[in-house]
């Protein structure tokens, strides 16, 4: 039995949102989609509706507030704030602000489930983990959620939770954790870039299959507030109706809007700095709001020549204490057009600063701010992404980069229209470079609920047809082995890479195991080093790689297992066969299996998993 | 040795008298409420001929149902009618007592307000002595205060003009306009329809979402004192 409702939840690295649809009232592709109005903290002692959810969280001190003042309709923890109030807080008390949560929850060199958020603060400022602040997050949907369907819960319907397609493996499964941890069921995870094409289909009522046609690829570009996430779906045709299969997805790109207002923010505070003017940490935040608000006006007329911005004071004297200043379109173009959206070569990267030894402990954001230039490497670096595909032949031999036939953007930054233009403009210019037609743009609506709408479209799709993007894994992946060879003095072993999960292995199909063998020490945790990589399609599961090229695989954090010893005896090595499979969740399952294994020994036993816990960290042993 | 036990319907005698009892007092309620019920049935359909004729004669004849609009109209013309553009509505036939005044509840009020300095810093341009600054600082303290009190005008209140008409468009006040919506201004004699020039479109709050507030909230503390440590 199905649930009455699909529910897509948009758990987004600067705002959150849920959308619904009633399946009953669905028929085939036309859904009727509803959004979540969610009850949240605006001021103390004030709570109000809002579609979205800031994904903020604030840890307040216990004489900061009254008691009483930070009640939820269900109550809620006041020790926890979530939401507006806990967005606002943080403006004036950032030590105490948990933001960006989910950037951390894919950051490899640190503990996820260690209370390390917010960084870096005073000892008695309590501290959470990312893993906890996502489950915090879901379960404020939750609660808020059942306020209004009391007798359909959250945790009895169909759910998709949203992912960044550039997530890895670790951090999806962590995702799927927290998930089943505020009791969703029947959880699936999404690719964001699909979500937003997803909506995308949903809009068009059925009327997307004129606009596209076999042949076609269509590049996401999702630019959201803190990240950039770029996918390939490429159109196929199968027993004569058009499928969408995800080819392709890039890497993840710590960059996104709040960047650049920030940027904005700075410009103006150097342009004070020279009249005489500085400006304290609190001044500078109302810049940042202000320099946002300019930007959108000077985006949406291009005639405007600058917009005034004024800076109040913080004390009760406004019109004494404000500082008036001004944003030109100039500025605009210069810093937001030029710096983060540049009229670059397809064949440009991005540029790459060795880190300094001491860098503290904080998010690994990009060290490029074009887009373009993120945009022109992940095309170049895809340029072979169409081999396997029928009918997408041609593209592949003489490219320096994959052709994109139709553009789809999402993100907020994309409700500037010349950001969207800019875009276009800048890829047309690449392919026309290489006498190719340019791309189209498919027309995209609300990019700010994009995403949630297209995760419940999802939802209800799934179980009950409706167009499928299909995909599977979006990278192979590959375990370390070292050859055995006489020790050399400062040479280190040579390494090889074993395929175990081949490329577009898809949700729910049959387990893969490759067919080498390696021994295992019961009872003591053994450790594999492990890679990804977004362009090898073509390795089967048990090729073993010699060498490769320094871009085509990706060292990710290592896999970990431990045989118990309660089964088998203690420091006996064990001959294991790794076995690979996608859960019908999405998440990639290792699973170490005893080739001499008794059959009804349980498989989950030997579970290999994923490195959450950053490099160097002590491996799980519960 | 055990006591003789008595027949069953020894033991069920006291009950049957009980229940006999008990049914007779039913008998008479039951009596009682049917004649009531007789009564206002009769009263109320001693009414039907007058009702029937009424509605009759309204449906036939256009000058008597214009005679009864009126009587309504009259009898009711101090109840405020929701909109003139919808048709004559049929209030209350009975007179209307005057309205009760009393003191609107502070706390929206404060709430508001405290929103209005919170996006908008509305009290603290207010609170200001404006007369030793120049117009262009007023200015510039102006955008602060337009720009934060109209997101919260937008996000809590939906406001539309009260006529839709462009303003210096000639309009009428239908017989029965609502005269807290529309204001008849200038030269009015006579009986509506009155025909006139639209001065101001007026406007009118269509929803209010204003915030839920804790019950341990002090609405009184526009804006906390902040001090910085």
């Amino acid at each position: 039995m199905s649930a009455r409702y699909a529910i897509g939840i948009d758990l987004g690295t600067t705002h959150s949102a849920l959308s619904y649809v009633e399946t009953a009232k669905c028929e085939g592709e036309e859904v009727d989609q509803s959004i979540l109005r969610i009850p949240q903290l605006t001021a103390a002692g004030s709570v109000e509706d809002r579609p979205l959810l800031p994904s903020f969280l604030y840890l307040p001190h216990p004489d900061e507030h009254k008691p009483g003042d930070l009640t939820l309709p269900w109550g809620g923890d006041p020790t926890r704030l979530i939401g507006e109030h806990a967005r606002r807080q943080g403006l004036t008390t950032p030590i105490r602000l948990v933001s960006s949560a989910k950037s951390w929850l894919c950051h490899p060199d640190v503990d996820r489930k260690a209370a390390i958020l917010p960084p870096e603060v005073p000892a008695d400022v309590p501290q959470i983990s990312p893993f906890e602040a996502s489950v915090l997050y879901l379960s404020h949907l939750r609660e808020a959620w059942n306020g209004v369907h009391p007798y359909d819960p959250l945790d009895e319907q169909d759910v998709t939770v949203t992912v960044p397609a550039s997530f890895d493996p670790a951090a999806r499964e962590l995702t799927a954790e927290a998930a089943k941890a505020v009791g969703i069921e029947n959880l699936v995870l999404l690719e964001e870039p699909q979500a937003a094409l997803y909506s995308w289909v949903n809009d068009s009522v059925g009327r997307w299959r004129h606009d596209v046609k076999v042949g076609d690829i269509i590049l996401v570009v999702d630019v959201g507030g803190g990240t950039s996430d770029f996918s390939l779906i490429a159109v196929t045709e199968q027993d004569g109706a058009l499928e969408l299969t995800r080819i392709a997805v890039g890497e993840h790109i710590l960059l996104g809007g709040d960047n650049m207002d920030l940027t904005l923010a700075h410009v103006v505070k150097q342009k004070l700095k020279q009249t005489g003017v500085e400006l304290d940490r609190w001044q500078l935040q109302a810049l940042t709001h202000g320099c946002r608000v300019a930007k959108e006006a000077l985006l949406a007329d291009a005639e405007l020549k600058s917009v005034p911005i004024v800076v109040p004071s913080r004390g009760a004297k406004l019109i004494g204490g404000s500082i008036r200043t001004e944003l030109t379109q100039d500025e605009v173009t210069t810093t937001l057009i030029n710096g983060f959206f540049p009229e670059v070569s397809v064949d440009e990267r991005p540029a790459q600063r060795a880190r300094g030894a001491l860098t503290k402990v904080g998010l690994p954001f990009a060290q490029d701010p074009a887009v373009t230039r993120h945009l022109a490497a992940f095309l170049s670096k895809q340029a072979g992404a169409t081999e396997d595909l029928d009918g997408f032949v041609e593209h592949a031999h003489w490219a320096s980069f994959l052709h994109p036939t139709a553009v789809l953007f999402n993100g907020g930054v994309f409700n500037a229209e010349v950001l969207r233009e800019r875009v276009l403009q800048v890829l047309n210019q690449w392919l026309s470079a290489e006498d190719a037609p340019p791309a189209r743009l498919l027309e995209a609506h609300d990019m700010d609920l994009a995403v949630a709408r297209g995760a419940a479209f999802y939802a209800y799709a799934r179980n009950h047809g409706g167009v499928r993007i299909r995909g599977g894994t979006s990278h192979s992946y590959y375990v370390g082995i070292e050859r055995s060879m006489p020790a050399i003095p400062g040479m280190e072993p040579e390494l090889h890479a074993l395929c175990v999960v081949p490329f577009g292995l898809e949700e729910g199909s049959e387990p893969v195991m490759p067919p080498q063998e390696f021994g295992l020490v019961v009872g003591e945790p053994v450790r594999f080093r492990f890679f990804g990589s977004s362009v090898r399609r073509e390795d089967q599961v048990g090729d073993l790689l010699e060498e490769w090229s320094a871009d085509e695989l990706e060292e990710l954090e290592e896999i970990q297992t431990s045989l118990p010893a309660d089964k088998l005896k203690r420091s006996e090595v064990v001959p294991v066969r790794l076995q690979a499979a996608v859960s019908e969740v999405g998440t990639l399952e290792l699973t170490a299996i005893p080739t001499n294994a008794k059959p009804d020994a349980e498989a989950s036993d030997w579970r290999v998993s994923f490195n959450t816990r950053g490099a160097g960290g002590e491996p799980d042993n519960d | 040795m055990t006591d003789e036990k008595p027949s069953l319907s020894q033991r069920l005698q006291p009950l049957m008298r009980e229940a006999k009892r008990l049914s007779a007092i039913g008998w008479a309620l039951t009596r009682h409420w049917l004649g009531i019920a007789a009564r206002e049935t009769w009263i109320v359909l001693k009414r039907l001929p007058i009702a029937s004729y009424s509605f009759a004669r309204a449906l036939a004849n256009a000058d008597y149902a214009q005679r009864l609009t009126d009587l309504y109209i009259d009898g009711a013309s101090s109840l405020p009618l929701a909109t003139s553009a919808t048709p004559v509505r049929v209030p209350q036939p009975a007179p209307q007592p005057t309205a009760v005044l009393q003191e609107a509840g502070p706390d929206s009020a404060l709430v508001l307000l405290s929103l209005l300095q919170k996006e908008g810093r509305f009290l603290d341009f207010l609170q200001e002595e404006v007369a030793s600054y120049q117009d262009h600082e007023v200015g510039a303290a102006a955008r602060v205060v337009h720009e934060g009190c109209q997101r919260v005008l937008n996000e809590h209140l939906s406001i539309a003009p009260v006529r839709a008409e462009a303003e210096g468009s000639q309009v009428t006040l239908n017989r029965g306009f609502d005269p807290a919506a529309e204001r008849p201004t200038g030269h009015v004699v006579g009986e509506p329809p009155f025909t006139g020039a639209l001065v101001h479109r007026g406007w009118r709050a269509v929803e209010v979402r204003l915030p839920q507030v804790a019950s341990s909230r002090d609405v009184r503390i526009l804006a906390p004192a902040e001090v910085e440590l």
